[in-house]
């Protein structure tokens, strides 16, 4: 197995899932420049968090017709896994590659802070190594974390179980004190119907060492890997 | 060459947290009839075309494609000068 982590002008959180991947998971990874046009090479592609294009016109506008993106909906359309963090799921809602779109945090500001997390769909490459409605914790960092989708998106959402992370409080309620964004329905990741393309807020590159206090991101990383490698967990 | 004008405004029931921080802070000031306020992106484009019709669906093109996301906005073009 081996991963491309794209770095678009304006990434900041490439080299951090590059240092889980090569270091702490002794896996395969190259780090990408997004004019780069063929990702033959990869089972994985990961776009990462940061400022691309420095969110001029939105966050993930610019970005999505950088050149590589014509080779990761052609990767997408042939059910290749991808993962988008914080900026990198902004680029995947702009290519329609989800569903929904974002919108400036209801409070006006960024938000850096730890977040409890439902795990509400452990029936998915990214996140099998979870138990289903487990509460994690991961760090967001974003101003424009504020998923919104309309009313039918978000039933068609429901229906097909395709939200996979909520913002809730450490006992796991889904009030609106704990949706720290003011995302559509405590929103906080979406996986596509196909079930191979995941975007996510909160960030599992900086929870993946005891050293940053917490190793839940971790198990996103070991998910993806042992089900891709053909492991039984 | 033309000059447009490309209005973009969040869609009805899009939060628009901006409008209403700038709403809530002008009735603190005392101007206590504003109601209600929405923030939306105003952009001029210089642009050549052969026509005015074709000026406006060059707009009406940019807006789709890039200037705003249809998931929560609407956009609105207008050509203001530039007849040849």
């Amino acid at each position: 197995m081996k991963s491309a982590v794209v770095i678009f002008p304006g990434s900041s959180g490439e080299n951090d899932v590059f240092h889980i991947l090569n270091n702490v998971l002794d896996e395969r990874v190259d780090l990408v420049w997004h004019k780069t046009t063929n990702l033959d090479d990869y089972d994985l592609v990961i776009l990462p968090g940061g400022s691309s294009y420095g969110d001029y016109i939105r966050p993930g506008a610019i970005a999505r017709y950088s050149p590589i993106m014509k080779a990761v909906e052609a990767f997408a359309k042939e059910g290749k896994y991808i993962l988008g963090i914080g900026n990198g799921w902004q680029m995947l809602l702009e290519m329609n590659l989800l569903p929904g779109a974002v919108l400036k945090n209801a409070n006006l500001k960024f938000i850096c802070s730890d977040t409890f997390l439902k795990l509400e769909n452990n029936k998915t490459l990214f996140t099998n190594g979870f138990k289903v409605d487990e509460i994690i914790r991961m760090p967001i960092a974003s101003g424009f974390g504020n998923y919104f989708c309309d009313e039918p998106t978000l039933q068609e959402l429901l229906t097909n179980q395709q939200i996979v992370l909520r913002y809730c409080t450490d006992d796991g309620r889904l009030t609106p004190e704990a949706n720290y964004n003011g995302a559509t329905a405590n929103i906080a990741g979406i996986i596509n119907k196909e079930g191979n393309i995941l975007g996510m807020m909160p960030h599992p590159e900086r929870c993946s060492e005891d050293i940053l206090g917490g190793t839940d991101g971790l198990r996103i990383f070991t998910s993806i890997i042992n089900k891709l490698k053909g492991v039984n967990i | 060459m033309f000059i447009g004008n490309i209005y973009i405004t969040l869609k009805e029931g899009v939060l628009d947290p901006a409008g209403k921080a700038a709403n809530n802070k002008l009735r603190d000031l005392g101007f206590t009839n504003i109601n209600n306020i929405k923030m939306g992106k105003f952009i001029e484009v210089e642009l050549e075309a052969e026509s005015k019709e074709e000026a406006i669906r060059q707009l009406e093109a940019i807006s789709e494609q890039l200037l705003a996301n249809l998931v929560i906005e609407n956009y609105r073009v207008e050509v203001v000068e530039g007849d040849k």
